[in-house]
Formats: structure tokens, sequence, C-alpha cells
């Protein structure tokens, strides 16, 4: 398939999604729209220390309220699961530790948010009273807060039985630990950085919820949940609670966003369905905003530390990262796997021969973290690209020259990584040279010289960051390498109906992304009818039985791939068909705008429509052919795909106040081959600003208590449009020959790349006044101290 | 984010609000645009038994001028300021200041009167008030009271207004001389880390978020008539207060900012 700027299809135009006038109108059914009558609802009470053993909890006075029916103690609840943990389905070592973890804690809570019992009620109303009424007696215990530590010498333990707070050390190193060890020792420029990668809270616009639905007469359960994963969701719960699969069927309604939050299987949903399956009625649980901050995963919690060797020139000979993970109390889903994933990628997009990795995990008496939009990515490509600044100031070469001394050469694809990936396509300095274009770079630097020179408390700051990241998760082999818990693939199935439009069902599940619009597009293109013709269904495991779900911009280049191939094959039935019919070879047909031809027989042809119906009538189908054009595929990846871009950010700091202002800010990405460009600039858009969030804005800032002090939105910044930056965006795509359309992924770039270049700009503003570093968030008081320290002490 | 149970009655006029609030005693709160009452019941910060509802009294909303008086009724929503044609020639700070309070949303349904009743020292009307030397309108059970804003505001959250009265009108001389308002703050929407307010050519300064109410810089203004430069002056803005700590700011970078947000609004009032 070739897809090209000025393609006649739909592939390629800027097509209004199709799922916007529900969503705009109120139309669309989250999950605390369902109407579920005489639903038992549950309160969940959580602790509100960090460490604690439980000594007493008492509902008397919960059980007073009018509706509120009764208070059960995680004592009273083991019944339900026994011993049985919530899972974690990346064990990524053989021995890492993976304690316990009950959907509601016994005898002691290990975080403050930790479940300690619920409250069952007529409402949600009561629940909230209820659940506020339970009065839980704690013993405090010591609690461990920050990632170091954890592992210092004498450290309470989050876990007692597992005698360490370590829950894992992976790496990557192979047989090049001499080499690394060389070229440090010969490198004529060594960078040494510490980088703190705060805790960051998802909040999404929707919160979680769910609502559990027993069948009284054939003992099936019906699990709604707003959750990115309803397939993944159903076979965990069935191996957790023991239902037969074919007795559980998991729905995700409308879901608000999740950004990875909603990637997981959570304590709710497992104590709603066993508690429905047990009482015979609905339960269900819409979580609140405040209770969200702590009751939901949170994103990053890490300490890095990263080497670069360099020659003379600049060039990067090594690359030695020793990381700190914040596991949190406990592991979820895919907790201990999120630093993996940025550990091939801390030599980012640089040909760099010696690369080592190796990350410690821990438990801390926190929130657990998982992933969280882009996962492990950006926080490598917040490490190397800050440190390759550092690099440049060094060498004495600008940030634009140090990138262009160290980069993946356009000719050297595939590339294999030292890391042990293989690159697929790219051009990175095309890449990088029309973001200096378009930044004008030259002008902000004069700018920036001028205002230095003139005094002006009003510094002009240039930061760059250049990406590469890994996507379309995965290869399945590869995840069995990495000891994931199930495969990277992805189905779909297409299906032609007697009057010619199409059904495509996806096991891939939207939550804001527009697969809808997007797979329409595709097929229609492939099919030669309307995209309005074309009704995508997911996100139902009885309409789509077989999917693994959006997480890792996976969608389009795994699930999206799959729905391509199926048309194809469901285009390869049908010109059997019109083979048949025309009385001709198939090699001799062509197809093209929904009609088959025979080649050089113009008035030979017979449009789709008509096989459609003779498929379904199959009155006169080819011998031995079954009725009805419909196919399905299962794809699974032959390798990962690989976006990059360069992001260029300007900022203004006020040295008076240390007020950053992000001025403008320049993207040109290279995510493959765009299907809708609208759907990329949204992506693009969004995560950018969910980058600069973390660079300028979000700390889920905890003190020393374990207490979460930024637990609402008044303290937690998530930044709105009025912060956003004026976003000026290019692409350059350099197709993936992974996969057949050339595509590549492009849900979390704009994360990934854009910390740094915010970090870089405030730091490169900042620097002739001695400033090298800006810890995240960099907050007007934090950028105000950084200058008054290096200045020589507060003013 | 559900609020403890309350009860919910609906004003029909003044007089019968402060009845109701006589008849509930301190259980009860006036609501009018609810848009820090609401959120802090939602945490469960305030569970008033009772609210009632004032929304509705559109008699108590106006911005009358003359005589050098502005007259404000105290339902008069925060985008109603914004916009008037009469309070821009009358009294062009409180319009300006009024537009910079939350986001639209809030504008809409916030109220004058509601937001310096609330008496939250990071707000920013309130500190308007005060540098403009305003007057509130309180009414209860007996009769009417004028307050002087700089008599009004007592703690965080705390103010001279009895359990039974409810302010109905806000007055601010119309205004002479450069004024300026600087607001310091991380997110459009948010409160101020640090505000600043000058009327009257350097006659009324105060200072938002520096301390447990609004706070008149007395400080300033004296050292303003007594001959002090602009810088001079607002280098004595953070003199004798304790301005909270909080995950913005801490004591120290509250003063810093304090001085440097002063001596910007003193300058752009075109005080010398």
């Amino acid at each position: 398939m070739t897809i090209t700027e000025d393609a006649p299809g739909h592939v390629g135009s800027r097509r209004l999604r199709k799922e916007d006038p529900a969503l705009l109108t109120g139309e669309a059914k989250f999950i605390d729209d369902l109407a579920l009558p005489g639903a038992i609802w549950v309160g969940v009470v959580r602790s509100s220390e960090a460490h604690a053993n439980i000594v007493g909890i008492d509902g008397s006075a919960a059980l007073e309220i009018d509706g509120v029916n009764e208070v059960l103690s995680g004592e009273d609840l083991a019944p339900l699961w026994g011993e049985g943990a919530l899972p974690c389905a990346w064990p990524v070592t053989p021995d890492m530790k993976n304690p316990a973890h009950l959907p509601v804690a016994r005898g002691t809570a290990k975080y403050v948010g930790d479940a300690v019992a619920v409250v069952l009620a007529d409402s949600r109303y009561a629940a909230a009273d209820g659940a506020a009424a339970v009065v839980v007696d704690y013993e405090p215990l010591p609690a461990v807060v920050e990632i170091e530590d954890a592992v210092a010498d004498g450290a309470p333990l989050v876990h007692a039985d597992l005698e360490s707070n370590e829950c894992y050390t992976w790496g990557l190193w192979g047989d090049n630990a001499p080499a690394i060890e060389a070229a440090f020792a010969e490198a004529a420029h060594v960078v040494s950085e510490r980088y703190l990668q705060q805790r960051l809270i998802p909040a999404p616009m929707e919160p979680r919820g769910c609502a559990a639905v027993p069948s009284p007469a054939g003992g099936e359960l019906t699990l709604y949940s707003a959750t990115q994963i309803p397939h993944i969701l159903k076979v965990m719960t069935a191996v957790v609670l023991g239902i037969p699969e074919n007795k559980l069927r998991v729905v995700a309604p409308s879901v608000g966003g999740g950004f990875g939050c909603k990637l997981n299987v959570y304590a709710e949903e497992i104590l709603c369905s066993a508690l429905a399956m047990q009482r015979g009625a609905p339960v269900r649980w819409t979580e609140g905003r405040a209770e969200a901050a702590v009751s939901t995963i949170q994103g990053r919690g890490q300490v890095q530390h990263i080497e670069l060797a360099a020659d003379a020139d600049g060039k990067v000979t090594a690359v030695r990262v020793k990381l700190l993970a914040d596991m949190g109390a406990y592991l979820q889903l895919v907790t201990p796997g999120v630093p993996l994933l940025g550990g091939f990628l801390y030599h980012g997009c640089y040909d760099i021969p010696n690369y080592m990795f190796e990350c410690t995990s821990v438990f801390t008496n926190r929130t657990p973290t998982d992933a969280y939009r882009g996962a492990g990515r950006p926080e490598a490509t917040y490490a190397v690209e800050r440190a390759m600044d550092s690099l440049a100031v060094s060498v004495g070469v600008s940030p634009e020259e140090i990138r262009a001394r160290n980069f993946i050469g356009a000719d050297a694809f595939p590339y294999e990584s030292a890391a042990g990936l293989v690159f697929d396509s790219g051009d990175y300095q095309t890449v990088l040279d029309k973001a200096v274009a378009l930044a004008d770079i030259d002008g902000r630097r004069a700018e920036q010289a001028q205002r230095r020179a003139s005094g002006s408390s009003k510094r002009i700051g240039v930061g760059f960051s250049s990406y590469v990241e890994m996507c379309g998760l995965a290869p399945s082999r590869v995840l069995a390498s990495l000891d994931y818990g199930a495969g990277g693939w992805e189905a779909a199935t297409v299906r032609i109906s007697p009057t010619c439009k199409v059904q495509v069902v996806t096991g891939s599940t939207p939550h804001g992304q527009g697969h809808e619009t997007c797979w329409s597009m595709i097929v229609a293109d492939q099919l030669g009818v309307d995209p309005d013709d074309v009704e995508v269904l997911h996100s139902d495991t009885a309409v789509s039985p077989t999917g693994l779900d959006t997480y890792g911009s996976r969608s389009l280049a795994v699930g999206g791939t799959a729905v391509y191939m199926a048309t194809e094959k469901v285009i390869d039935k049908a010109r059997a068909i019109a083979a048949h019919q025309l009385e001709a070879s198939e090699d001799d047909l062509e197809f093209s705008g929904g009609v088959f031809r025979v080649r050089g027989t113009p008035e030979a042809e017979v449009p789709l429509a008509g096989i459609a119906f003779a498929a379904f009538t199959a009155h006169d189908l080819p011998d031995g052919m079954e009725p009805n054009l419909e196919a399905h595929v299962t794809y699974d990846p032959p390798n990962f795909t690989f976006p990059n871009g360069t992001h260029i950010a300007v900022v203004e700091v006020d040295t008076d106040t240390g007020d950053v202002d992000l001025i403008d800010y320049v993207a040109v990405d290279d995510c493959g081959v765009q299907i809708n460009p609208l759907v990329v600039e949204g992506q693009v858009h969004g995560g950018i600003l969910q980058g600069a969030a973390q660079a300028l804005y979000e700390d889920a800032v905890y003190n020393s208590d374990g207490q979460l002090v930024s637990a609402n939105l008044g303290d937690y910044l998530v930044p709105s449009a009025a912060e956003a930056p004026r976003f000026r965006l290019d692409s350059h795509a350099t197709p993936s020959p992974t996969n057949p359309m050339g595509v590549k992924g492009v849900g979390e770039a704009g994360t990934i790349a854009a910390a740094p270049a915010v970090i870089n700009a405030v730091v490169d503003a900042l620097r002739d006044l001695g400033v090298t570093d800006v810890d995240m968030p960099a907050s007007p008081q934090t950028v105000w101290r950084a200058i008054a320290d290096a200045q020589g002490g507060a003013s | 984010m559900i609020p403890a149970a309350f009860d919910y009655e609906v004003a029909e006029s003044a007089d019968h609000a402060i009845s109701l609030l006589g008849e509930h005693g301190d259980d009860a709160k006036l609501l009018a645009g609810g848009h820090s009452l609401i959120p802090m019941m939602r945490y469960r910060l305030a569970t008033p038994s009772v609210l009632v509802d004032v929304g509705r009294l559109d008699d108590l909303r106006y911005i009358r001028t003359g005589n050098g008086t502005v007259s404000i009724g105290a339902l008069t929503r925060h985008s109603e300021l914004e916009h008037s044609a009469a309070l821009a020639e009358a009294c062009p700070m409180l319009a300006s200041v009024a537009a910079l309070v939350g986001d639209p949303a809030v504008r809409h349904r916030g109220t004058l009167g509601g937001t310096i009743a609330h008496a939250d020292p990071a707000s920013d009307l309130p500190a308007a008030v005060l540098a403009l030397g305003g007057t509130i309108v309180a009414r209860g059970p007996g009769g009417s009271r004028e307050i002087a804003a700089t008599d009004f505001f007592t703690g965080y959250f705390e103010s001279v207004l009895a359990d039974d009265e409810m302010i109905t009108e806000v007055r601010v001389p119309a205004s002479s001389g450069g004024w300026n308002y600087q607001k310091f703050n991380r997110r459009a929407q948010d409160w101020a880390i640090v505000g600043v307010a000058v009327a009257g050519g350097g006659a009324g300064v105060s200072l938002v978020n520096m301390g447990s109410t609004p706070i008149r810089a007395s400080g300033v203004e004296a050292a303003l008539a007594g001959g002090a430069s602009a810088a001079e002056a607002a280098g004595v803005a953070a003199d004798g207060l304790e301005p909270p700590d909080d995950l913005n700011a801490d004591a120290e970078y509250r003063s810093h900012l304090a001085r440097v947000l002063t001596e910007r609004a003193l300058n752009a009032a075109g005080v010398a």
C-alpha cells in the first residue's frame, strides 16, 4: 500500500472524528451513567496512614446512617479471594519480590489510600457518608517515603516478610562491561548527572469506576469498567476469582481517558465482581477525584544516574545508567516492567556502541506506580537529552551540533542498537534541521544575547529534545524474552453485509484516541466505500472476544494493521467471487474504487456491492467456497516501531520571580505514515502539554509521614489550555517497513519529548547565571532558588 | 467528593435569608455563586446542615455610580463587574481585577458579596476593595450597618459578619489616581500566590495571600507618603508579615514576591 500526501482517498485527510458528536452532546454513556436499579453501592474506607497496623474497625456509626447496610473489613472479605492476590503480569526477574496484594488489606495498611474496609449502601451518597463514618484504629509503623531512603541502611521495611525493600535488580549490559570501562577511561569528556523523576498523578477527565452485574439464571457475570483493557481484565478476573471465562463478559463503556492508569486490574474491579457473585445483585463503585489521587496508580518516580563518555569531538562512546525506581507499596499489573521499557532507550537516537543499564526497584509506603503515558520512555529521554546538553557545554558546541555528531545516520537503518533493538527507519538529522528552521533558532539566540547584554530580567532560553521511542507493543516472542505474561498481537474481523456496509471488530480498545474514525478511513480506502458506511465495534468482550487492548501507542501499528490485513483478506475472497462471475482469472483482475475490472477489458466489471450480495445469497459461488464476506486476522508484529522527532521549546524566564513562560514550541515528528493528521495533531498537542506539565507544573508531593500533600486539583497543577504554548508542528515521515501501512504510532511521542526540551530551555536561559540544573517541576520558587543558589545564596 | 447531607432553602428576599439564618444559627451558610463553598463541602471541609440560597435575589445585582461612589449589589457576578461599562468608567481597577478571578465559569457564578464574605486571604476582589478603601454594607435582623473594609477581615475565612448577617452591598469610591493589580500565579485559573493592589496613586496598597487576611500594606503607604521612591517603598512590603508556607511558595519566597510585585504595581500605577 502506498500512501502519499495527495492520495485521492481518505487516508491522509483531516477528517473530523465520528466519535465526537456523541461526546460533545453528552450522549456518550460513561460508567457512572449506567442505570442499574437495585445496585449495591460500594464505599471504600482508605487508610489515612502510610504504614500502620489496623487494630480495630468500628462501623457502628456508619451503620446508623440511613441507607448504609454493611461495613466489611479485609478479614470479613477474605473468603471472597482467600490468599488470592491482585495480579502482576510482569515478573521481570525470577527472583523478583511480589508481596501478596489483597483488594482490601488485612492486618496492615501499607500506604495512604490503601483500602482497609468497605461500606455497602443503597446509594452512592449513603456509601460516601458511611465510608466517612467508619472509625479505624491504627497503630502507626515507621514509613519509607522517599526512594533513596528505601535502600538506606536500617530503613524500615514496607513488607517485613520480604526482609528487604528491594523488589528486583534488572540490567542490560551483555558482555561489554570491559569495553564500557575502557570507554570511560579513554574519554576526553565525561558527563555524570543525577536527575529526579517526580511522581505524577494521571488525572484523566473521568476517574475510574466499575459495576459488576450477575445474571441470576445462568451464573454469568458482566463487569463494566472504565478500563483501557477489557480483554486483559477479563482473563485476570477469571483467574483471580475462579470465574469460568465463558461465564464472564467485560465491557468498557465510553472511557474518558486513561493515560495508562486504566491499564490495570484494580482492587475495586475484583471486589465488585466477587461481591456481585456472592450477593446475586449488581455491585458498583465510582471513584471520586480526591480518592483517585491515592487509589489509582501514579506515574514516574525514579532517581536516575546517567554517565556519558565522549571523545574530544563529542562523539559519545559509552552510556552507563543506574536507576532507582519506586514501585510504591505493591506491584500492580505491569509496575515492575515500566523502567525496562525505558531501559532500552537511554542511548536515545544516537549511535553509541557501548551501553549499560541497571535498574533497582524498591518498595515505598506510597500508592503503587505503573504505566503512565510514555511509561519508562519519557524518563529515558529526559536523562539522555539533559545529559547531551551537558556534553554540548563540555565540548563547547551547540545542542544541535552535539546531536548531529551523534545521530544514527539515515543510511544506517535497519539499525541494531547497543541495547539490542532493531530500529526500523528514520532520518533524524533531517527532522532536526526542519525543527531548527521552524523555530528560528538564530533569531532566538540573537534575542537571548541581546537581553543578556542589556541585563534584562526576562531571559530567553532554547531547549532541544531529540527522541526515539519504541512502540507498536509488541512482538510476542520479545515480550516472552522480557518475562511479560502475555503476547503482543492484536485481532480484527472485517465483515461486509449484504447491502455492502462494513463492520469492523477490533480488539484494540479506544478511550479517546479515535479508533472508529481512523479504522473507518483505512477500510474505506481499501474497499472503496464511504467511511460513514463503516461501523467499528470494540470494547465489549461479547462483541470483540479477542484482543489485547490499548496502551503503549500500539493501536494503529498493531490493531490498525490487523484491520488492514483482515480487509485485504476480504478483498481476496471478493476477488475470487468476481473472477468467477466475470469468468476471468483472478490474476487478470484489478480492484479500485470498489470495483473489480478485468485488465484490458474495461466493460468487464463488477462492483463490490454486487459481490457482497452474491456472497450473502450464496446462489452462485465458486465450488467449495463458504458464503459471506468476512475475515479474521490476528497480527503479531515482527518488530516494534520507532517513532522519533526533535522538539524545541523556547522559554522566557523572569529572573526576578523565577516564572517560566513557554513562549514557543516547535515539534517535528516522524510517526510514520499518518492516517488522519487531525488526530495526530491532537495526540501531539495533548502529549506535549502533558510532558510540559511534568517539566513545569505537576508533582505528587508527599510529606515525611507519607501523606500526599498535593491531593486535589488545586494543589496538583494540571495545566489548562490557558497554559499551553503556541504549538507549531511539522512532520517528516519515514514509513516503517515493519507493517504494510508504514505506520509507527504517536500516542506518547509528545509526552516523551517535551519535558527535557522545556527543562533544557530553562537551563539554557539561566546558564550564564551559573545555573546548570533545575529539578522538575521548574516552579517559580524552584527556579528563583536555583538562580539565587547559583549566584551565591538566597537574595 | 460527595458532600455531607444538608438541607436547602431558597431565600425569597434578603430579609427572608436573614430570618432563615436566625432560625438555623451557625449550622446554616448562605449559598451565592457556590464556587468556594461547594468545593469545600465536597471535601467535607465545610459541613453546613442548611444552605440558604440567595443566588436568585436579583434585586441585589446592580452597579450604581454617582456622587463619587460606586455601589454594587452583593449578588453581582464577577463577570458583570468585568464587563460593566459604568464600572470601567468609575472604578476600572475593580473591573480589571474581576476579570482575573478564576476562570470564566467561576466568574459567571461567583459574586462580589460572596467572595468578600468568604474572606479568603488569597482572593483577588477582597484585597482590591481593601486597597480602594471600600465599605461593606451588612444587613441583620436589626437593620443594616456599614463596615469599613479595613475593619471587616479578622482571620482565615473569618470576618466581623455575624452568623445572622448577610452582605447586601459593597461601596467603593470612584477612583482617582493611578492603579494597578499584580497577580502572580502558576495557572491562569488559580488563586494568587501573591497579589498586590495599588489604588489612588499609592494611597491604598494591599496584599493578597501574605497573611491570614487580605492585608493593607500600611508600611508601603506610609513610606510613599513620606516621599519614598517606588523601589524603596516596595522594599518594606513584607516587613512584619507572617506569610503562609505552601507548595507554591514558602514564606521567604512569598516575601520576595511581595517586594517585587509591589514595585511593579507601583511603577505600573505611575507612582513616582
